[in-house]
């Protein structure tokens, strides 16, 4: 391996420059982004940065602390999601959407979670999960029905894991059965977000068990078809994001409601999730940015040993070094996003981008209840809100153990001689 | 008899890129002004303004009526910023009078004067609505010379606007020092906003990228035979004084001898 690399090093200059230059400069990439650094954003993600900002600070702020002591969302606040365009930021202005690009609406979910973390991933799974499958796998018949609906008025919901299912998610038990025109839904899912509030459904059963995880289909069903929920979970944290048990029980769903064809639910979820992973990687972010916002001005103010405590080096230390993980969380977060914007592979990064940035948010909020003191430990100032709510990082869409088994993965095959 | 139709009302939103209302302004180590490497935004007036036009549009498309509203910014390239939120807002179109980033801001002479040769090159303006004052300034004198150049009739300080388009007036409710005037003025008129007359709406993803195409005309000084030169020279700029801590008093016999030896004979 080596004797080829120092071959190929020693070969016309020319052509491997060029080979480079091509790599590194194809005309889509340039044309694209023009090489400018990540975290420069084009003017119109700037509007689109900015916009959020004042509707998270103005309209879901006031709301945060209530919300997590009630564990229930503000439906005031869904509604004004979907009235700032929020929930369909990818669709198509056809389908009643705001056209806007990916890295757009992962900009969207960090803001949202530098107020409130429940309500990024609410916003986050809508978008990533729900309004993506359809836009990426339904007929067009399908996207003319149901888009306009996810972006306009109704959430929804993306229904894979079941109490004996998570990571191993293709040992889900839900069956399908064909009856005529129908399939009949039963089986039970568990651990759904937006599942108390939404009206549409994604749902992964398997209509053939004897084919094994090949028999796994997606369908999308609404509420009134007959789901059940069965039981809303009380959490650690995201306390205001439903998380629901859901019963189907003989759940009648027209074959039409298929998204992608019979048995294409296993590759469906594989590949929603790797995009749905760069979403939660930012949730994550900005709840790490909105802890040490809420945190770091404070320490200025209050002095102790007649300095502000912010100025003793030993805290300042810590300031920089949280800054500095907050500042790789969010280049792995948006070269990630930009890497599937540019259509190049991303599925490791997306994998190193929610693992470090659901440890970095750990550690930052938790860092910024101790830089608090006793008031960072009470509920009064939200500080420590955001630390339950970074736990939940570690474990949904992929398990921090499922991260690092799938880097390990790339690792492997790009460095087995 | 039916009253003859209104036609289409033309609104011309002049808007200013200050110095974001939440920054805190730091004065430069020379005292000529303070540091502008912070945060802009557009002047909160003028986001006033552009949606009382929309909000007029709003309310008067129901009697099928075509508003255009035209946004206006005179300054550097990142001036375009303040005309993509004006239009993400709900303008339909935007001109953008470009100066040089090494040139000093326009002085309200100057930008009332450029807005005059511009209406002077547009079709009929019907109303020009604009900021009372920018943040960054605080002259509040634009649209006070703007109509004293074009001899139109002024209601500065608007808190409410009532257009009655077939008797081609509107009705304005202005805040002054003594309380509230209603004024009636003909068109073609300058409305200037004050903080309660609307609350300004959040431009939503759909209009942002709607936006995008959305026209913007580039002007320069030249193409409109105006100069800013400035008028005025800043000689000095400092902080107010800090403030000294007060004292306690022990009795209201002692807080009025207090205000008195400090000169205060109202007591």
């Amino acid at each position: 391996m080596f004797r080829n690399s120092i071959h190929r090093s020693l070969k016309s200059t020319r052509a491997l420059h060029s080979a480079n230059t091509t790599r590194l400069f194809s005309s889509s990439i340039s044309r694209l982004y023009g090489l400018r650094p990540l975290d420069v954003l084009s003017e119109e993600e700037e509007m689109i940065r900015e916009t959020v900002q004042r509707f998270a600070n103005e309209v879901v702020k006031p709301k945060v602390r209530e919300m997590d002591e009630n564990e229930k969302m503000d439906p005031e606040v869904i509604k004004g999601l979907f009235d700032q365009g929020l929930m369909g930021i990818e669709t198509s202005a056809v389908h009643g959407g705001s056209e806007s690009s990916f890295t757009s609406a992962i900009i969207a979910i960090e803001e949202l979670a530098k107020v409130d973390p429940s309500v990024s991933v609410l916003c986050d799974v809508h978008n990533t999960l729900v309004n993506t499958v359809v836009r990426k796998y339904a007929t067009e018949k399908q996207k003319e029905k149901w888009l306009p609906l996810l972006a306009t008025e109704h959430l929804g919901s993306f229904c894979l894991s079941e109490p004996a299912s998570g990571s191993d998610a293709f040992a889900l038990q839900s069956k399908a059965q064909k009856v005529g025109n129908d399939y009949l839904l039963n089986g039970t899912k568990m651990w759904i977000t937006n599942s108390y509030e939404a009206d549409i459904f994604l749902i992964f059963a398997n209509v053939d068990p004897s084919k094994g995880y090949k028999g796994i289909t997606c369908f999308i069903a609404t509420k009134d078809m007959g789901i059940e929920i069965a039981k809303k979970e009380q959490k650690l944290g995201i306390r205001a994001s439903s998380t629901c048990t859901l019963n189907f029980d003989d759940v009648k769903i027209p074959a039409e409601n298929i998204i992608g064809g019979e048995g294409q639910g296993y590759k469906i979820a594989i590949e929603i999730l790797n995009e749905g992973r760069i979403g939660i990687a930012a949730q994550m972010l900005g709840l790490a940015q909105g802890a040490f916002t809420l945190s770091v001005p404070y320490t200025y103010t209050r002095n102790q040993f007649k300095q502000p405590i912010g100025t003793f080096q030993g805290m300042a230390f810590s300031f920089a070094e949280a800054a500095t993980h907050i500042e790789s969380a969010k280049l792995l977060t948006y070269n990630a996003a930009r890497r599937k914007e540019a259509g190049l592979s991303f599925v490791k990064e997306a994998a190193m981008a929610k693992w470090w940035a659901s440890k970095v948010a750990q550690e930052v909020s938790g860092n910024a209840i101790e830089w608090m003191g006793g008031l960072g430990f009470t509920r009064e100032t939200g500080v420590e809100k955001f630390w339950r709510d970074s736990k939940i990082g570690a474990i949904y869409e992929g398990t921090s153990n499922i991260q690092l088994q799938t880097i390990a993965k790339f690792i492997q095959k790009e460095y087995t001689p | 008899m039916r009253p003859s139709p209104a036609r289409l009302l033309n609104i011309l939103v002049p808007v200013k890129r200050a110095v974001d209302y939440a920054v805190k302004i730091r004065v430069n180590p020379q005292q000529t002004g303070v540091d502008l490497n912070v945060k802009h935004s557009m002047n909160p007036f003028d986001e006033i303004a552009v949606e009382e036009a929309v909000r007029i549009r709003e309310r008067l498309s129901k009697d099928s009526e075509p508003v255009t509203i035209t946004a206006l910014t005179i300054g550097p390239t990142k001036s375009v910023e303040t005309l993509r939120t004006a239009l993400a807002m709900g303008a339909d179109s935007a001109i953008h009078v470009e100066t040089q980033e090494s040139a000093s801001s326009p002085e309200p002479l100057g930008v009332a004067k450029a807005i005059r040769a511009i209406i002077q090159k547009q079709e009929s303006v019907d109303i020009v609505i604009m900021g009372k004052q920018a943040i960054d300034d605080d002259f509040g004198q634009t649209g006070q010379m703007l109509a004293g150049l074009l001899g139109w009739g002024q209601a500065t300080y608007a808190s409410k606007v009532d257009l009655d388009l077939v008797q081609k007036n509107a009705v304005v409710l202005r805040e002054i020092d003594g309380g509230l005037e209603q004024v009636r003025v003909k068109f073609p008129m300058i409305i200037t906003t004050d903080l309660r007359l609307n609350e300004p709406r959040y431009a939503s993803l759909p209009n942002i990228m709607k936006a995008k195409k959305k026209p913007v005309t580039r002007l320069t000084p030249t193409d409109l035979g105006i100069s800013f030169e400035p008028q005025m020279e800043i000689i000095r700029v400092t902080e107010p004084p800090k403030r000294i801590g007060g004292a306690k008093v022990e009795s209201v016999d002692e807080l009025v001898e207090k205000l008195r030896a400090a000169g205060f004979t109202a007591v």
